[in-house]
C-alpha cells in the first residue's frame, strides 16, 4: 500500500463525489433534514390531526330510550356528541363511517335505576377507528359520570360518607432517572435512524465509483495509471466510509439541534403549558451524553462494513442502474436486524452479541440508557471489525479480479 | 521497445467453453516506429493491447514493455506506457487540468513538474481555452485532447492506442493521427490498433494481421503486398484471413 497514491485517489473522489448531485442529497441534504422534518413535520401534523378528530363534534345513535328522558339528555348534553334520530341500518352506517357510534338503552331504564336495579347499556362501535373509538370513549365517560352522580345521590340520600366508595386513591410515579427513561425511549429509534443513514450515506458513492466508472469508462482509465490496485480500492473506499460517516454526523447533528429547539419551545409556552412542559421531560428527557460517544465509536466498524459490502456488490455490477438492482434489497437487510432491535423485551446475550447490525442497535439502546456492559461491548465491537476486515478484504480481491473489473 | 513472446490470454465461456481470445502473438515494436495492429472486430486486438498495458494478465507468455516484464512488474510497465483506447473515459465532473493533474499525480509527478508539463502539452494541443471547463461538457474533439494529455502527461516512453478514431469525425481522427505520428517523431515505441486499412496504410511501418488470436503475418506495407501479390492491402487482408474462399 502506498498512502501517496491513497490520499491522491480519495482527495480526486472527494472533490468528483462533491460535485455529484446524487451524492450530496444522501450524503448531506438528506441526514440534514430527516429528523427536523419526522420531528416537527410529521409530528405536528399528527397532533394536529388527532386534535381535529377530538374536537369534532361526533354523530351518534341512541337506540331506545324513549321512556328514560333522564340519560337521553345527559347523552345529548355533551358538547363533543350530536344525537342523529335513529336509522334502520345504524350497524352499516357505522362501519360505513357515516356516524360514530350508536349506544343501545334498554327499556325503562331511568324507572330501573329508581327502582335500584341493574340494567346493561351497551355501546356500539368501530373497533380500531380512532373518531369511533373517541366518540365511544365520550359517551362512555358521559355514562360514568352519569352513573357517579346516582351513587352519590343515593349516598346522601342514605347519609353515607362519600369515601364509602372511595376507600383508598392510586397514582404513578416515574423513579428511573430522565437518562435511562430517554435512552429507552429514544434508544431504539435513534440507532435505527443511524444505522439506515449510515447505510444510505455509503449508498451512492459506492455505486458511482465502481458500477458508474464502469459504465462511464473512466475504470479504465484509472487501471491504466501505474498505482496499485490496492490503493485505487483504498483511495475509493475511504471516500465512501467518508460518505457514511458524514451522514451519520450530519444527521446526529440536526437530531441534536431538533431535540434542543423542541425543548427550550416547550420551556417558551410558559405558565400555562408549565405541565405540559413536565410531562414532556418526562417523555422527551435527555441522552446520556456519554452514550452518544459510545454509539458513535460502536458505529464505526459498522460504516466499515457497510461500505466495503457496498463497494464490492456494486463492482461487479456493469452499469449504476445494475449495481441499483443488487443494493436496493440489501436495506431491507439491514432495516430488518434494526427494526428488531427496537421491539421491547428483546435484550443482548452473547449470541445476539454476535449478530451484526442487530447487536448494535440493542447496545447503542443500553448506552445511551447510561448502561455499559464491557463485555459484550467488546464482543460487538471485536466481531464487527473482523466482519468489516473480511468485508474490505473482499472488496480488495474482487477488485483485482478481471472477470469482475472488465465486466462490461 | 515491446516485445512479446507467446502472449495468449483464454477466458472462460459458460456457453462455449474455454476461449482462446489470444493465441500465441510475438510481436516486436521498436522505438522510433508505428506498429500496427490490423484486424477485424472481436480478432483479439483489444485485449492484445490490454495486456500489453497490465490491464490483463496474460494467461500465458508474457512481454517486455519499456524494458520491465508485464507479469512481474506490471507498476513499472504503466508507469512507462501511455494507454488510450476509444474506451478510455474522462471524469465528467473535473475540468480537464484536474483531470491531467490527477493523472499526473497517480504518476509520481511533483505538482510544480505537473503545472509545467500542463502548460506544455496545452500549448502544444491547442488546449488553453477549455482547460478550466468540465470534461463532461466538452466536444469530442476536446475529449480527445484531454485524454492524450492525459496519456502524455509523464512523458511515456510506450504509446499504446486501441482503436483511437472509433467513433470520432474525420477532422477528430486526423488529429488523432497526426498526434500519433508526432509520437513517432519524438522517438517514442507506437503499438496502434484498427480495423481500418486506410489508416494502416498512412501510418504504419510494421504492420501486424490478427484473426482470431492469431498473428498470421507481420511485416511492412510493401513486403506484405510483394508477398501476396495484390496490390491493394484490403485484397492481402482478406487474403490472409481467407474471409472469401
Amino acid at each position: 500500500m502506498n498512502g501517496r497514491s491513497i490520499v491522491t485517489i480519495y482527495l480526486k473522489e472527494l472533490r468528483d463525489s462533491l460535485r455529484d448531485r446524487r451524492t450530496v442529497m444522501s450524503m448531506i441534504i438528506i441526514p440534514t433534514l430527516v429528523m427536523p422534518v419526522l420531528f416537527f413535520g410529521v409530528g405536528s401534523i399528527a397532533t394536529k390531526v388527532i386534535a381535529n378528530a377530538e374536537s369534532e363534534v361526533g354523530s351518534v345513535m341512541i337506540l331506545g330510550g324513549a321512556d328514560s328522558p333522564e340519560v337521553v339528555a345527559a347523552i345529548t348534553a355533551s358538547k363533543k356528541l350530536l344525537v342523529v334520530p335513529v336509522a334502520e341500518d345504524w350497524k352499516h352506517q357505522i362501519s360505513e363511517k357515516e356516524i360514530r357510534a350508536a349506544v343501545g338503552i334498554p327499556a325503562g331504564f331511568d324507572a330501573g335505576l329508581e327502582a335500584g336495579e341493574s340494567a346493561p347499556v351497551v355501546i356500539y362501535n368501530y373497533e380500531g377507528e380512532m373518531k369511533s373509538t373517541l366518540s365511544a370513549r365520550e359517551i362512555e365517560q358521559v355514562l360514568r359520570d352519569w352513573k357517579e352522580k346516582i351513587v352519590a345521590a343515593r349516598l346522601v340520600k342514605r347519609d353515607l360518607p362519600a369515601s364509602l366508595i372511595e376507600p383508598f386513591t392510586m397514582r404513578r410515579e416515574n423513579v428511573a432517572p430522565p437518562e435511562k427513561v430517554g435512552g429507552n425511549m429514544l434508544g431504539g429509534f435513534v440507532p435505527y435512524l443511524i444505522i439506515i443513514l449510515c447505510f444510505t450515506g455509503a449508498m451512492y458513492p459506492a455505486m458511482d465509483l465502481t458500477a458508474g466508472e464502469k459504465e462511464r469508462g473512466t475504470m479504465e482509465t484509472l487501471l491504466c495509471s501505474p498505482v496499485a490496485r490496492v490503493n485505487i480500492v483504498m483511495g475509493k473506499f475511504l471516500m465512501v466510509l467518508t460518505s457514511s460517516l458524514a451522514a451519520m454526523a450530519f444527521s446526529l447533528t440536526s437530531m441534536g439541534l431538533t431535540f434542543m429547539f423542541a425543548g427550550s419551545l416547550f420551556a417558551e409556552k410558559g405558565q400555562e403549558a408549565a405541565e405540559t412542559a413536565k410531562q414532556a421531560g418526562a417523555v422527551m428527557p435527555m441522552i446520556d451524553p456519554l452514550g452518544v460517544l459510545g454509539v458513535l465509536a460502536m458505529i464505526l466498524p459498522v460504516a466499515v462494513l457497510f461500505s466495503a459490502v457496498l463497494f464490492t456488490v456494486s463492482l461487479f455490477a456493469k452499469s449504476y442502474k445494475e449495481a441499483q438492482s443488487y443494493v436496493a434489497p440489501m436495506i431491507f437487510v439491514v432495516i430488518m436486524p434494526a427494526v428488531v432491535g427496537m421491539l421491547p423485551g428483546i435484550d443482548l446475550n452473547a449470541k445476539l452479541a454476535l449478530v451484526p447490525i442487530l447487536n448494535l442497535s440493542l447496545v447503542c439502546k443500553e448506552m445511551l440508557s447510561g448502561v455499559w456492559h464491557w463485555n459484550y461491548i467488546a464482543i460487538i465491537f471485536g466481531s464487527t471489525c473482523v466482519y468489516a476486515a473480511v468485508a474490505l478484504a473482499l472488496a480488495v480481491k474482487m477488485f483485482k479480479r478481471e472477470d469482475v473489473i472488465f465486466r462490461v | 521497445m515491446i516485445e512479446a513472446r507467446g502472449l495468449t490470454k483464454s477466458f472462460r465461456d459458460k456457453k462455449r467453453g474455454e476461449i482462446r481470445a489470444v493465441d500465441g502473438v510475438t510481436l516486436t515494436a521498436e522505438p522510433g516506429r508505428i506498429y500496427g495492429l490490423l484486424g477485424a472486430n472481436g480478432a483479439g486486438k483489444t485485449t492484445t493491447l490490454r495486456m500489453l498495458a497490465t490491464l490483463l494478465k496474460p494467461t500465458s507468455g508474457t512481454a517486455l514493455v519499456a524494458g520491465f516484464d508485464i507479469v512481474e512488474q506490471p507498476e513499472q510497465v504503466r508507469a512507462h506506457v501511455g494507454f488510450l483506447a476509444a474506451s478510455t473515459a474522462l471524469y465528467g465532473r473535473l475540468t480537464a487540468r484536474e483531470m491531467i493533474t490527477y493523472f499526473g499525480r497517480l504518476n509520481g509527478l511533483t505538482d510544480p513538474a505537473i503545472k509545467g508539463r500542463i502548460a506544455e502539452l496545452a500549448d502544444q494541443l491547442d488546449m488553453h481555452e477549455f482547460l478550466d471547463r468540465r470534461c463532461d461538457k466538452f466536444s469530442t474533439g476536446m475529449k480527445q485532447k484531454t485524454s492524450i494529455a492525459r496519456t502524455l502527461v509523464h512523458d511515456p516512453e510506450v504509446m499504446i492506442f486501441d482503436e483511437p478514431t472509433l467513433g470520432l469525425d474525420v477532422m477528430t481522427a486526423r488529429a488523432i493521427v497526426k498526434f500519433v505520428r508526432e509520437c513517432k517523431l519524438r522517438g517514442k515505441t507506437v503499438i496502434y490498433s484498427t480495423h481500418l486499412m486506410g489508416e494502416v496504410e498512412k501510418l504504419c511501418d510494421t504492420i501486424g494481421i490478427i484473426h482470431d488470436g492469431k498473428l498470421l503475418a507481420e511485416g511492412t506495407l510493401l513486403e506484405l503486398k510483394e508477398r501476396y501479390g495484390e496490390p491493394d492491402i484490403e485484397e492481402v487482408f482478406v487474403k490472409i484471413v481467407g474471409g472469401e474462399s
